[in-house]
């Protein structure tokens, strides 16, 4: 039974922590093609 | 605005760990279920961050619908990405819960069923935002959004008038009703937590489609020059 608890916290934190970083990448993909831009 | 934003993440961090410890230890190990009850209190949180995320966006989509404006446009987008990954989570930590206590990871109930429906109507707005190459694309999917948002209070009524595999609410559902007093705290902290987290992450997602917006104007304005 508790597997299926550590599953869910677990899969809950994975989609979290991975939507993060992927808003945490396009941030500085954008900030990178902003200062190149400024050039 | 930086140093607010750090503080509003520093509160919800510490509303998260509490949140946690709370429904894995303090909260009490439910009777009938035993500790996979405790996906309770992450489950239902999830859950209504996804529909808040979902009344965010259809709010700032009847305002982008009435003056155009792209801030509008982008709270709406931002609420959107974000309800969808709460809705995802609602999605698997239910059929997590429901094959140790139904013996069936999915069934076809109303409330499944309209959840998994609610879900696909925000891909679908996702996608139009993503893939369509009209300029009236903001414009559709606001309208999209304004009609999609219908499908919450259904998903939120479903268990009180369709018969459903899913549980009856637990708080606010009539005689039988109720949580243990700890319990309902644990649930508390979890829903408060979530609340900010997802504010939180809207907050991020705004900024960086407002970012991406200045970025296409100024790739815009640099072609308008040179073809000049």
């Amino acid at each position: 039974m508790i597997k299926f608890m550590w599953a869910a916290y677990i899969a809950t934190w994975l989609i979290h922590i991975g939507y993060l970083l992927y808003l945490t990448v396009r941030a500085k993909r954008i900030r990178q093609e902003a200062e190149d831009l400024k050039r | 605005m930086k140093n607010a934003f750090v503080v509003f993440a520093l509160a919800t961090l510490a509303l998260l760990s509490y949140g946690l410890y709370m429904a894995l230890v303090v909260a009490p190990t439910e009777a009938t279920m035993g500790d996979v009850q405790r996906i309770f209190y992450y489950h239902v949180p999830n859950a209504w961050a996804a529909f808040l995320c979902f009344a965010i966006n259809a709010v700032a989509s009847i305002w982008y619908l009435l003056k155009r404006g792209l801030k509008s446009d982008a709270i709406a987008l931002a609420s959107a990405e974000v309800g969808v990954v709460f809705c995802t989570i609602v999605l698997i930590t239910g059929p997590i819960w429901a094959k140790p206590v139904w013996g069936i990871w999915w069934t076809w109930d109303a409330r499944l069923t309209s959840t998994l429906v609610l879900w696909l109507i925000y891909v679908a707005y996702l996608m139009l935002r993503r893939f369509s190459s009209s300029g009236r694309a903001p414009v559709l999917a606001a309208v999209l959004a304004v009609f999609g948002f219908f499908d919450v209070p259904f998903v939120y009524l479903s268990i009180r008038i369709f018969r459903t595999q899913h549980p009856q609410p637990v708080m606010g559902g009539g005689e039988n009703s109720g949580l243990d007093p700890v319990m309902a705290h644990a649930f508390l902290w979890n829903l408060v937590a979530f609340t900010f987290y997802a504010l939180l992450v809207i907050w991020m997602r705004y900024r960086l489609q407002i970012a991406e917006q200045a970025v296409e104007e100024a790739h815009a304005e640099r072609a308008l020059g040179e073809r000049a």
